[in-house]
């Protein structure tokens, strides 16, 4: 059976304002092939829909065991994307084929694609790199897990590994991502103090500007909140939902009033399959699947 | 509910008291006695040599005074009219150490990374053994090897470089170490949680640079340890300096002349025919607790370099 889902608002669908707008750093992902060409020809086109991403029919493999069967969904640029579930329905699978982590691990097998915006590649190729990829796909983890090395040292990492060596253009990135992580005025007179003196979700911050610094187009966030109290999940939540003017964001949650306060749209996934995709108001008020409505009820999960 | 309530209850028949006892567990008590006793005899073993080492020498420096020990440049107890100061053989020590190190470090640091970092789980569990072999061959095999094949290799490379020489095995104690560089140091490594490996890679770092700038830095103290047994083991090291070295005591840093170690002088003298209770033969102790007083700082250094960097993943 093969599930199509597509964004139930058309006023999006065909929101050509935002065009151009979300295509911040213009390095070509594909490794070889035309892909500057492409995605030169696409940008000066008005066939921008603010779709950032398309999976389809995504099939992934941990050695013999199929954890993602058959996902097609629709990512919007600049909005929240939350994806719930049961433990072990494979969210964070599923997040991680967008930026290759699998590739790390021998034995994992994609098929299918997701298609990236405006490149339109499928960023599961085979001539895609998946360190390029990274660079223009960002992840948050669930643990905060700063490098053991000083606060500016972990912003500036990103920058450092690309190569970027003027001191100047590294300090006003590093401020610029810590601002935009709001956590530049609790840190500014400590830059050179090691990363793990920080509190749990001022570290969480942190590897959201760390993140940030190298300006990506998507970052994704596997459960962000999940190690934190109320009053630091509450400033991760603000800050994703002022990310989202600039980027496009995915977000693993367990938790549904978490999922209804950032997120836009929202999946449902169980055992591998996406169940249910809609907008978050709708996926909470109406679902259209029992298995959407036991899970969302707390029946199950 | 009053004391005596509780008093009753635990004396209530059938139900075990929730007294301490020693009796209550006898076999626990004998084999933690057993324990505590072989950890007191380590201890003991030790603070004994320690003792003895510390009152022969302390009987060779009734006759030398520590002044002469300390600051004369000749080291020559076999002579009519023996020197005896300490530097000749401490520069030989060093000097060996430092060339084993300047071969060691490099090479085991990046064996470790390749190993922890690159190699596939097969080939890591082939070569580890394989390298750790090295350490079970007996070291007068290396010391053979060091003056019969690598200080005429050497000789081709430099010339006029003498049949006795640091520089050859200095190399081969290099070699030796190396095993203990590289093993400890991948443990280190292997140690450092995938978490942050996983935070590099998703930022677009390669397996390189997550390697040199995340899991090296992170995995320091272990890797800065392995250094310190690497030193202490070089300077510690007898039968290659003895055979390939000259023993020769000779105050130098340079590592293509001849000359000899602490170690090298104490198996000469041990083994030659100087008698007992004589202050030639009283000058090994005197040596040895040198060396001792080294390794021990080398330790120490160690200990504290692992407090400082304690891994805060
Ligand atoms: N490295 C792996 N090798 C084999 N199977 C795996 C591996 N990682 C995850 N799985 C399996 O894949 C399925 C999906 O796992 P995944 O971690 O994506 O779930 P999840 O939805 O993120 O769960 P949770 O909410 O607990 O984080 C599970 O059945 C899990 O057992
Ligand atoms: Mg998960």
């Amino acid at each position: 059976m093969v599930r199509h889902f597509h964004i139930d608002n058309p006023t999006m669908k065909n929101d050509s304002s935002t065009a151009g707008v979300h295509i911040p750093s213009a390095r070509a992902i594909e490794s070889v092939g035309a892909g500057g060409f492409r995605s030169d020809l696409l940008r000066s086109t008005s066939k921008s829909s603010a779709i950032k991403a398309e999976v389809r029919g995504l099939d992934f493999h941990y050695g013999g065991f199929r954890a993602l069967k058959d996902v097609s969904m629709q990512v919007q640029a600049n909005e929240v994307t939350a994806l719930i579930g049961p433990s072990g329905c494979g969210k964070s699978t599923f997040l991680r084929c967008f930026n290759r982590m699998h590739d790390l691990y021998p034995g994992s097998r994609y098929d299918g694609e997701i298609r990236l915006y405006p490149d339109d590649v499928n960023l599961l190729a085979p001539d895609i790199d998946p360190v390029e990829t990274r660079i223009r796909i960002g992840m948050v983890f669930q643990k905060p897990n700063p490098f053991p090395k000083s606060i500016f040292e972990n912003v500036a990492y990103g920058l450092r590994i690309t190569g970027e060596k003027r001191r100047q253009v590294i300090h006003e990135k590093v401020e610029k991502a810590l601002r935009d992580a709001a956590l530049w005025d609790e840190v500014k007179d400590r830059l050179h103090q090691p990363a793990t003196s920080l509190s749990g979700g001022q570290q969480q911050r942190l590897c959201i500007a760390r993140t940030l610094a190298t300006e990506p187009e998507i970052v994704l966030f596997d459960e962000p909140t999940s190690a934190l109290d109320p009053i630091a999940t509450a400033s991760i939540e603000e800050l994703i939902i002022e990310l989202k003017e600039r980027v496009t964001i995915l977000i693993v949650t367990h938790n549904m009033q978490q999922a209804g306060r950032v997120s836009r749209y929202t999946a449902f996934m169980y055992l591998g399959e996406l169940v249910e995709f809609g907008e978050t108001s709708r996926i909470f008020t109406r679902p259209a699947k029992r298995e959407t409505e036991n899970y969302i009820t707390g029946r199950f999960g | 509910m009053s004391a005596s309530a509780v008093k009753n209850a635990t004396a209530l028949p059938g139900r075990r008291g929730l007294r301490r006892s020693r009796l209550a567990r006898p076999s626990e008590f004998v084999a933690e006695s057993l324990l505590l006793f072989a950890a007191l005899s380590a201890v003991a073993i030790t603070l004994g040599i320690v003792f003895i080492l510390v009152r022969e020498s302390a009987a060779f420096f009734t006759h030398v005074p520590i002044v002469d020990f300390l600051t004369d440049i000749q080291w020559t107890p076999l002579f009519e009219s023996p020197r005896y100061g300490i530097l000749p053989l401490l520069a030989g020590t060093l000097t060996v150490s430092l060339v084993a190190l300047a071969f060691a470090v490099p090479v085991g640091t990046i064996t470790a990374v390749y190993l922890s970092e690159f190699a596939s789980p097969r080939l890591r569990e082939t070569v580890k053994p394989v390298l750790e072999l090295l350490s079970g061959v007996p070291t007068v095999v290396f010391g053979y090897f060091a003056l019969l094949f690598v200080t005429p290799l050497l000789q081709k490379l430099v010339p006029g470089l003498p049949g006795f020489n640091m520089l050859g095995p200095g190399i081969v104690i290099g070699i030796m170490i190396v095993p203990y560089i590289s093993s400890l140091s991948e443990d280190a490594m292997r140690a450092v949680p995938m978490h942050l490996r996983e935070a590099s890679f998703a930022m677009g770092a390669s397996r390189l640079q997550t390697a040199v700038r995340v899991v090296l830095p992170a995995a320091t103290s272990g890797v800065v340890a392995s250094y310190i047994l690497a030193v202490s083991r070089a300077v510690g090291e007898t039968m290659v300096v003895a055979i390939a070295a000259g023993q020769q005591p000779n105050l130098t840093f340079d590592p293509t002349e001849a000359a000899a170690t602490i170690t090298a002088f104490i198996v000469q003298v041990a083994m030659g025919d100087l008698p007992h209770g004589s202050i030639g033969y009283q000058s090994i102790f005197a040596a040895g607790l040198t060396l001792f007083l080294l390794t021990l700082s080398f330790n120490v250094l160690g200990w504290f370099v692992r407090r400082r960097y304690r891994e805060a993943y």
